[in-house]
């Protein structure tokens, strides 16, 4: 079989598709969206796929296809889980028919999310397995090995990554397409499916004893194994999983490894064999405490967010080899446990001179990005900002300095109408774009009109979700599958909700955008004003004009440099310039010039005449 | 530790500039001739104008996908300051190759930070194996500016023990067939730049 290089999140979808599965469907959210993104475009002929509006509805149409007996799988990040929490608090009482997994990718060190929880919490508070693959090649097996779970059990799976099991590569090697060829039929079964209270109860005494069989079963599970070392030295045993198992077996090459891809239900049979064989008990995982805790309640003595006094393994962050080292370093060093550990062999470092401070380089909105108008005109206003996720986020950073409060997706019309319905002392505008509309503003919305609010709302509808590197929503008109499909209107939802006052601007256009936010502050009623136009960078167009600085006019006083956008540059004198191979030509920045020193000319001339 | 056996690389630069095909051509280059290799890049957030991480490691069995620091046996930079913000990883006697472009962040052109003088000498103050290349220049009389990132490959080439044969087909499989030859041309003029430096 062909061994090739494949990504977590690539490894994934190969999985779904040798395991046989017929739907696939999720939100977007870092670290997740290739999973979705690989399975349409490779195995989208022999596996349905879609992007749904959001996580729940993701989650609950997954469910759907399993009642029939047909495998189902969901993917998300971390805060995704949130949302779809509903679905899945239940569907572990109900159980499902064909095999259900839901991948949901985890973010240690948030490099891209706005908290930074660990699922393995969540699957236990819903009483349902959850998986965790080290690398690529896991990945892939455990997709295959949590649907036999499922089935065999009943129960949903969840299979969680991390944000460096997904994006990092390893070799994979290809196994065969499974063909089940099963029918896919509903079979009526109130007990099973409808969770009113009468039948819920017989499902709550069937969930406890599933989990205790899981537990049994979690215990001689080829996911769960020890690695005996070779010298027979038993002093000590480390218990780790996903990602940081590679770090142990760098920095603990000689210790005795129970390496965990199955922790919940917890293995407790094999979890109490391994700490008798040991002397000392090392448990050593990524972000909670999650494993160290429950061994506590058996009774066995461990190590691990703390060493006595210190604290040893870190509780946030993302771990990596250098963090381990620092861990056995501490080992070493205490009495209680330096028996047991040497020091790590310390790398040769060199000597560095004084380094030069090397500015920032934070994200930023792109050059031409439509969202840069709307907050440069919004920025004239006294007004307080509820601000929502996408790259409208990148707002807050200077010089924009636009967004006062995020909370969640759909938080931005909510929180907006929570500050009004407060009469806080100043107008209160909220901004989220249309992604985030489809995914949780309309209910929000649906609410300022139900309740008579008075906040004004801008929806940024820049005709694609963006952030998450530019997939297709409702507003799109194409499917994930690059169908054609409805493209649903926001101005037209707003209304059809009972929404009176709707406008339409575009955000390059600093004039009409600053219009329409001051009729929308100013009056005593709830406004929407959607700013549409489309992501540059999505939809790429060739620009017909060339934007620059006539410098004999350019009286350096610095207004352009207020848009934060990356194509102006200035030098050490001042001197304002364009930079050409960035400008996307939107034109925005010649609007903020008084000095009419930002003009335009002919795309294919340099020297060419103004236009 | 099996860091030891472990052949580690970085790429380093802005969002955008093709580090990504850079280090995939390294991870082909190094399964075509056998070994276990593993990657890891960023993505996200980092993608907008920020700062951009590509890390490639192989040997015989590799565990983590992430570079220990001081163990880089080569870091390439296509951009020309980058590099510095990740001088930790590269092993002391590790090599640095670095672009002489300048991306200058939106903090230095908005006035809240400064872009830090640096030429080739200051430069090899802190990368004492240090090869310096016109890599926009160089791709541009290639023909085609993004070819600078497999210029830099090319360079960072000499440090790695990986055949000929091996390169060449990595870049045949990584890039579209129209390309190949241009960014064959490309790997073994940073190549040379590498070995008269
Ligand atoms: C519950 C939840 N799901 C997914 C995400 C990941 N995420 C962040 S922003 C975003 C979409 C933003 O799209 P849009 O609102 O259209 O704004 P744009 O980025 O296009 O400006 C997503 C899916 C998240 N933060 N929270
Ligand atoms: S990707 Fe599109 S929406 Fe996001 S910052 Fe860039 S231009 Fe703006
Ligand atoms: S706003 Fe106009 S005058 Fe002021 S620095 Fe920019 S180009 Fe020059
Ligand atoms: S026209 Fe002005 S604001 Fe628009 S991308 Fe070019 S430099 Fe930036």
């Amino acid at each position: 079989m062909a061994k090739k290089l494949l990504s977590g999140n690539e490894a994934i979808a190969l999985g779904a598709y040798e395991s046989d599965c017929s739907v696939a469907t999720g939100y977007p959210g870092t670290p997740s969206t290739e999973i979705l993104e690989n399975i349409s475009k490779r195995y989208g002929d022999k596996i349905y796929c879609e992007w749904s509006p959001n996580e729940k509805v993701a989650f609950e149409a997954a469910v759907g296809a399993s009642t029939t007996g047909a495998r189902a799988l969901t993917t998300m990040k971390l805060v995704g889980l949130n949302v779809a929490a509903d679905p899945l608090m239940t569907l572990s009482y109900t159980g499902v028919a064909g095999g259900f997994i839901a991948v949901v990718a985890d973010d240690p060190g948030m490099n891209s999310s706005q908290d930074e929880q660990d699922t393995r919490l969540f699957a236990h508070f819903a009483k349902v397995p959850v998986l965790e693959p080290a690398d690529s090649q896991e990945a892939k097996e455990f997709v295959k090995v949590g649907f036999e779970i499922s089935e065999q059990f009943g129960t949903p799976v969840i299979l969680r990554t991390t944000t460096t099991v997904s994006h990092s590569r390893g070799v994979v090697e290809e196994g065969t397409a499974l063909e089940l060829n099963r029918p896919h039929s509903f079979k009526k079964d109130p007990q099973r499916f409808v969770p009113i209270p009468a039948f819920a109860r017989g499902m709550r005494v069937r969930l406890e004893d599933r989990v205790e069989r899981l537990s049994k079963a979690a215990s001689v599970s080829s996911l769960n194994r020890v690695e005996w070392n070779e010298n027979g030295d038993r002093k000590v045993g480390i218990v780790t999983s996903s990602a940081t198992y590679q770090y142990v077996k760098e920095v603990f090459p000689e210790a005795n490894v129970l390496k965990l891809g199955w922790c919940y239900p917890f293995p407790d049979d094999l979890l109490l064999e391994f700490a008798k064989t040991v002397r000392t008990v090392v448990v050593i995982e990524e972000l909670e405490d999650f494993v160290e805790q429950h061994m506590k309640a058996l009774g066995i003595a461990t190590i691990g967010k703390r060493l006595g006094n210190e604290n040893l393994v870190p509780k946030y962050g993302p771990l990596d080899v250098d963090v381990l080292l620092e861990v056995r370093k501490k080992l070493s060093a205490n009495p209680a446990t330096s028996k047991a550990f040497s020091a790590p062999v310390a790398e040769t470092k060199r000597e560095l001179p004084a380094l030069p401070t090397l500015p920032n380089r934070p994200p930023v909105l792109c050059p031409g990005c439509p969202h840069r108008g709307l907050f440069y005109a919004l920025g004239k206003f006294d007004v307080v900002v509820a601000g929502d996720i996408g790259c409208y986020s990148l707002g807050v950073a200077p010089p924009l300095n636009c967004m006062d409060t995020i909370l969640c997706m759909g938080g931005g019309i909510t929180v907006a109408h929570g500050i009004d319905v407060a009469k806080n002392d100043r107008p209160v505008v909220g901004v989220m774009g249309d992604s985030t509309f489809f995914h949780s503003g309309m209910t929000g919305l649906m609410d300022i009109v139900y309740n008579k609010g008075k906040a004004t709302i801008v929806v940024l509808d820049n005709r694609i979700t963006a952030m998450t590197g530019h997939q297709d929503n409702p507003g799109t008109g194409k499917t994930i599958m690059g169908e054609e499909t409805f493209a649903a209107s926001i101005s037209d939802i707003a209304k059809a909700m009972g929404m009176k006052n709707v406008v339409t601007v575009n955000p390059r256009k600093l004039d009409e955008t600053s219009a329409a936010l001051k009729t929308a502050i100013e009056s005593d009623e709830a406004w929407l004003i959607v700013a549409k136009e489309p992501c540059p960078l999505a939809y790429r167009k060739k620009a017909d004009h060339e934007v620059f600085v006539d410098q004999e006019k350019c009286k350096k006083c610095g207004a352009c440099l207020k848009l934060g956008c990356p194509a102006i540059e200035r030098d050490e004198n001042k001197v304002v310039t364009i930079n050409e191979s960035l400008c996307a030509s939107c034109d925005l920045c010649k609007q903020v010039c008084k000095f009419g020193a930002l003009s335009s000319r002919d795309a294919n001339s340099s020297q060419g005449g103004l236009v | 530790m099996s860091a030891k056996e472990t052949t580690n690389v970085v790429f380093v630069g802005v969002g955008g500039q093709g580090i990504l095909l850079a280090s995939a051509i390294v991870a082909t280059a190094a399964l075509e001739s056998g070994y276990d290799v593993k990657t890891n890049e960023i993505h996200g957030m980092a993608q907008r104008g920020g700062s951009v991480l590509a890390q490639v490691r192989y040997g015989k069995k590799v565990y983590s996908p992430l570079v220990p620091k001081g163990t880089a046996t080569a870091i390439a930079s296509l951009e020309r300051t980058e590099a510095i913000r990740y001088v930790d990883y590269l092993a002391p006697d590790g090599l640095a190759v670095i672009s002489d472009q300048v991306i200058v962040p939106v903090t230095v052109s908005s006035g809240a930070a400064k872009y830090p003088e640096l030429d080739e000498s200051g430069l090899r103050e802190i990368f004492p194996k240090l090869v310096y290349v016109p890599a926009v220049e160089r791709a541009t009389e290639l023909g085609n500016v993004r070819a600078a990132n497999v210029i830099l490959l090319g360079a960072l080439s000499t440090k790695l023990d990986l055949t000929d044969e091996a390169w060449q087909d990595a870049i045949k499989k990584r890039v579209k067939p129209a390309f190949v030859d241009l960014n064959l041309k490309a790997f073994y003029l940073g190549r040379d730049l590498a070995q008269n430096a």
